[in-house]
This record gives C-alpha cells, sequence and structure tokens, in this order.
C-alpha cells in the first residue's frame, strides 16, 4: 500500500477503510463471506461492496440482537459472517447473543463495532462504547482486537477474515482520523507492536490512544525522559511473552485507552503482571468509573485525562514516585 | 385548549427554529424525524399532556417518552414553547458539557423524563411507569413517541406484549410513521406490512391519523378512555423532512450537514 493510499484510508476513517476497501476484495472469490448491516449500510459506507456483492449484503434493519443471531445460523452452515453496528450495541445490547453463539458456540462471525468509545460523544452515553472490551475480554474463546488507525483497521479485518474463529473488532475513530502506520507493515497477529524506543518508561496503549500515546512520548522526551510505546491491537489473546519481556525492562507500566479503567486493556495487563514477583507499578488512564458529561469527542476526552498532555504528566509524575 | 390556528403557528416557529439549531451545529442534524414529528409533540404539549413548568417533578405529571431519541430537536423546542425553559437554552443544544445532547438525557428540571438514543427501550419505560402509577394510585398518563423505524427492534414488541398483557388503560403509544429509516424506505429495508393489525392483536386500542393535520390529532386524542383497560397506539403517518421541500420523503435528510446555500433555501420556505 502506498503512502497516498494510506491517506485515502485516513480520511475514508477506520469504519470506512474496512466497509469501502477492506471488505469488498475480502469477498472477491470468497463465496461464503457474507456482510451483515442493521440499518447502517449508508452511514458504514457499503455501498461499493453492495455494487461488487449485492448477493453477499444483508440488511436485518434495526434489530442488533437478531442480526446476531441470524449470523449464527449463517456461520453454522458454513458462511464466514462479517456482521456490524454500533460497538454499543453489539457488546452491551446484545451481550448475550455474542455469549451463546461467538464465544460458547464458536460461530465464524467477525462482529465489527463502529463508534468505538466516545467518537459518538454528543451522542450520549446510549451510544457510547466504554466498558466493550472489558465486556468481550471476559468471554472464553473470543479475540478482541483494535485498531489504532485507518490502516490496522483493514489489517485486523483481513486478518480476522484469515481465522475461522469468533472475533471482535474495536473501531474508533471518525473521519480523517489520525495515521500511526505511514507505511505499509507486515501485521502479526497477537503480537504487541513496538512503536517507539525507550528505556525510561513503557506506554502500553489501544485503539485511539496509541496516537496520543506517541505524542506523550515526544511531549516526555523534550524534558529528558524517553519512553516505549507499544500498541495493543490484540486484546485477547493476550501476548504474555511480549508483556513478559516489557515487565522485565522498564521501571514503569502505563496503559491507556479510551475505555472504563475497570475490566479494559490496562485491567488485562494488570491481572498477568499480578504473578510476577517486582513486576513495575502500573499507571492506568481511561475513563475513572464515571459518565463523563458529554459533548465533542475531544471535549470529552479532555475532561477525562485521555490526552497526550495527561498521560506525558502521569508518567513524569510516576517516576517520580518510584 | 384546542386552538388549530395557535398550534399551526407554534408548528411554524417549530421548523424554523430546528432549521436554526441544526445549522447553528455546524454539524449533521437529523433534520427529517424532526420535522416529520412537529405537529405531534406541539400538540401533546399544547393540548394533552398535564405538567407544571413550575414543579416539573410532580408526582402527578404526565409522562412523555422520546422513545425516538434522535429526534430531540423538534422536542427541545417543544419544552422551551412550554416555558421549561428560556429560548436562549436552546441554543446549548450538543454543546460540551450541555444539558441539550443530541439523544434526551433526563434532566426532569428541563423536563426530559428519559434517556433514550438506543432504539425500542422507551416502551419499556413507560410501561414501568404506569405499573408504578397503578400501585401508587395514582392518575398520570403515558405517551411513548417511537418511529416506524424503531418498530425493527424486538424490544419494541416485548414492551406491547406487556402492555397488552397488564391492560395499561393510561398508555398512548404514538409511532411517527414517516415510512423512512437510516438505510431507506421501511419496506424495503424490513417491510412490517401490517402495522396497525399487529397492536390490535397485542390488545391494544389503534388509531391513525394524519400526523400533519391537528384536527384528525386533536379527534383521536379525543375519543380515547383512559379507563378501557386497553393501551392505545396512534399510527401518525408523516412525511420525513415535512415543510423543506429538498428534505421531504428523501432519506439523505436523516442525518446530515446543511450547506448555507441549502440553508437559505430552507428558511425562505419556511417563512
Amino acid at each position: 500500500m502506498t503512502s497516498i493510499e494510506i491517506r485515502t484510508l485516513s480520511r475514508l476513517g477506520q469504519r470506512g477503510a474496512v466497509f469501502t476497501t477492506a471488505l469488498p476484495a475480502i469477498a472477491e472469490n470468497r463465496p461464503n463471506i457474507k456482510l451483515l448491516t442493521a440499518d447502517l449500510a449508508l452511514l458504514s459506507g457499503m455501498s461499493r461492496f453492495k455494487a461488487a456483492h449485492p448477493e453477499k449484503l444483508i440488511n436485518i434493519g434495526i434489530a442488533e440482537q437478531n442480526m446476531i443471531g441470524i449470523a449464527a445460523g449463517l456461520a453454522m452452515e458454513g458462511d464466514c459472517v462479517f456482521a456490524t453496528t454500533y460497538a454499543s450495541f453489539i457488546a452491551v445490547r446484545s451481550l448475550e447473543q455474542v455469549r451463546q453463539h461467538l464465544s460458547h458456540l464458536k460461530c465464524n462471525i467477525k462482529l465489527i463495532g463502529s463508534s468505538a468509545g466516545v467518537q459518538a460523544a454528543k451522542s450520549g452515553v446510549s451510544h457510547w462504547a466504554t466498558e466493550d472490551i472489558a465486556f468481550t475480554r471476559a468471554l472464553p474463546n473470543l479475540t478482541v482486537l483494535s485498531a489504532a488507525d485507518a490502516l490496522e483497521a483493514v489489517k485486523l479485518t483481513e486478518y480476522a477474515a484469515s481465522t475461522t474463529d469468533p472475533v471482535y473488532i474495536r473501531l474508533s475513530g471518525g473521519l480523517n482520523c489520525p495515521v500511526v502506520y505511514k507505511e505499509d507493515f507486515d501485521f502479526v497477529p497477537n503480537k504487541l507492536k513496538k512503536l517507539r524506543e525507550g528505556s525510561d518508561a513503557v506506554i502500553i496503549a489501544t485503539g485511539s490512544m496509541v496516537v496520543e500515546a506517541l505524542c506523550a512520548a515526544d511531549i516526555l522526551s523534550g524534558k529528558g525522559i524517553e519512553a516505549a510505546v507499544y500498541d495493543m491491537h490484540t486484546i485477547k489473546p493476550l501476548d504474555k511473552e511480549g508483556l513478559s519481556e516489557i515487565f522485565g525492562r522498564y521501571p514503569l507500566v502505563v496503559t491507556a485507552e479510551e475505555h472504563q479503567i475497570s475490566g479494559g486493556m490496562g485491567s488485562a495487563v494488570a491481572e498477568y503482571k499480578a504473578g510476577f514477583r517486582n513486576a513495575p507499578p502500573q499507571i492506568f488512564i481511561g475513563f475513572n468509573d464515571t459518565f463523563a458529561d458529554a459533548g465533542s469527542p475531544a471535549y470529552v476526552r479532555r475532561c477525562c485525562g485521555l490526552t497526550a498532555e495527561n498521560i506525558a504528566e502521569r508518567t513524569s509524575d510516576g517516576l517520580h514516585c518510584i | 385548549m384546542f386552538d388549530e390556528n395557535l398550534l399551526k403557528d407554534k408548528a411554524k416557529e417549530s421548523r424554523q427554529l430546528i432549521l436554526e439549531l441544526a445549522h447553528d451545529t455546524k454539524g449533521a442534524a437529523h433534520f427529517g424525524g424532526s420535522l416529520s414529528s412537529v405537529e405531534m409533540i406541539t400538540y401533546l404539549y399544547s393540548c394533552f399532556l398535564r405538567y407544571d413548568t413550575k414543579d416539573p417533578a410532580n408526582d402527578e405529571r404526565d409522562r412523555f417518552i422520546l422513545s425516538k431519541g434522535h429526534c430531540v430537536m423538534s422536542y427541545y423546542v417543544a419544552l422551551y414553547q412550554s416555558g421549561f425553559f428560556d429560548r436562549e437554552k436552546l441554543w446549548e443544544f450538543e454543546q460540551d458539557g450541555g444539558p441539550l445532547l443530541s439523544h434526551p438525557v433526563r434532566n426532569l428540571s428541563l423536563g426530559i423524563e428519559s434517556s433514550n438514543g438506543s432504539l425500542g427501550q422507551g416502551l419499556s419505560f413507560a410501561v414501568g411507569q404506569q405499573l408504578a402509577a397503578r400501585q401508587k394510585g395514582l392518575g398520570y398518563r403515558n405517551v411513548v413517541l417511537m418511529g416506524d423505524g424503531e418498530c425493527n427492534e424486538g424490544s419494541v414488541w416485548e414492551s406491547a406484549m406487556a402492555a397488552g398483557h397488564y391492560g395499561i388503560s393510561k398508555l398512548v403509544a404514538v409511532i411517527d410513521c414517516n415510512g423512512l429509516q437510516s438505510d431507506g424506505f421501511t419496506k424495503d429495508v424490513l417491510n412490517i406490512k401490517e402495522m396497525f393489525s399487529h397492536w390490535t392483536a397485542l390488545g391494544f386500542k389503534v388509531y391513525q391519523v394524519n400526523g400533519h393535520d391537528f384536527n384528525e390529532i386533536h379527534k383521536a386524542f379525543s375519543e380515547m378512555d383512559f379507563d378501557d383497560g386497553h393501551p392505545k397506539l396512534v399510527i401518525s403517518d408523516t412525511v420525513k423532512g415535512k415543510g423543506i421541500s429538498f428534505m421531504e420523503n428523501n432519506n439523505v435528510w436523516h442525518h446530515e450537514p446543511i450547506t448555507e446555500e441549502l440553508y437559505e433555501k430552507a428558511r425562505s420556505e419556511l417563512q
């Protein structure tokens, strides 16, 4: 993929990149691919998919639980089913269907949750997905992925299509989402991806917080603190090998996610870290057991400290306390 | 007090304010469903619902639930017109940290009864409020405004069964049948076919009105008996985007930003 194509993807945003670019290509020569939507075909940018593969697109209407049940029936009969709606309507509204069909029965379903975190901040809490990592990573057998930018969203989608495992892909970022990966790269599933070197601290981020973590590392570097940055695109299964190495190397771990701290990616890191003698302390960046006042996504993130400045400040303060 | 001319004036002002609010957000707004529901919401707040803006949490108030939560603009305007807050407050719509979000969030001091946005949840909430009224011996009524697209949600039918089962007389569900949802015509996305008979089968007394005709709306609400053992359903046939020619029956305007040129055109049409 060229740098111009990468910039085009970022303009489309993560959702646009997946439905406009990745899925039409994936469905090519794959008769068993199906794409299900709950009345969001236009919003998700499925016109190209529909034109290329009209028989593979099924609009279920505004009925998310029904959509996942239908996806399970299709999957049991041999289809690889992508199903999408807002992340909250998958991981909150339809959690029982996800548990039954993806987690317990391991159906070949790939759920794509858009507007994860507070991307739909102005719409209020009904449209936020700030607990979806906690809910989905508690489910056995389910792979939980989270894209840092539009290119990575494409890579995650391609990976999901290549396995028969049930997968939940969390998409954050609207149109013109920031570019983290400026060049094409080979996606390695289940492995933490190091984006920046550093030895004073490590920031492990996921989704929309990866770009903030990189900016935080720049701010810290200006103060003489060199922080390494990792992109945790695969939250489940956890990259235990990568984390073991991290716990042995850095004096401070910072985790950053657009999600509740409780049960989120940082909690997954902490659960594993609890078994290590002399493991480094951890600072959690995320929503702290609260629903913030609504406003623009940037406003909500700012109110709750999900910014590069706050990540840098908390990291710097944390190092002083060690 | 039913005064058709007064209601028409309010509806006209409502559409003008909806346009101004949507324009001033500088982003996409839910024009279509807000414009289709103007007459119904105007009627309810002017002629049907009982409330006291000086005591907005009064136990005896009628409860209005905007279950199709995205159509907030006509709702917020009606709350302003009814005196729950002043005109300036409207311009807190979608502002950072403000109380008037793009889906309603419960705030009784402003007259906002419930939080909605995730569709298919308002009718259950209203059934619960009615069961509470029955236990407490209170006489308030509930009106729930839903969309025809919203009826795709299975939870709508679970709550409809409960309302019928418990024979909840003081509950009026209104479906703003504008025939469109996000992806297109409801008959093409998920055809419910016999809206009328589905609800009568569940025990509802069903009324069908032209949702832009105040006389028809008034006639239906005037005929209702709130002690007859049946929940009520009003099928309100409307035009999505009503009042602005290029938005009418055009689903592009389900949720869309407006350009300066189209804003001026809409403005002149609403004069």
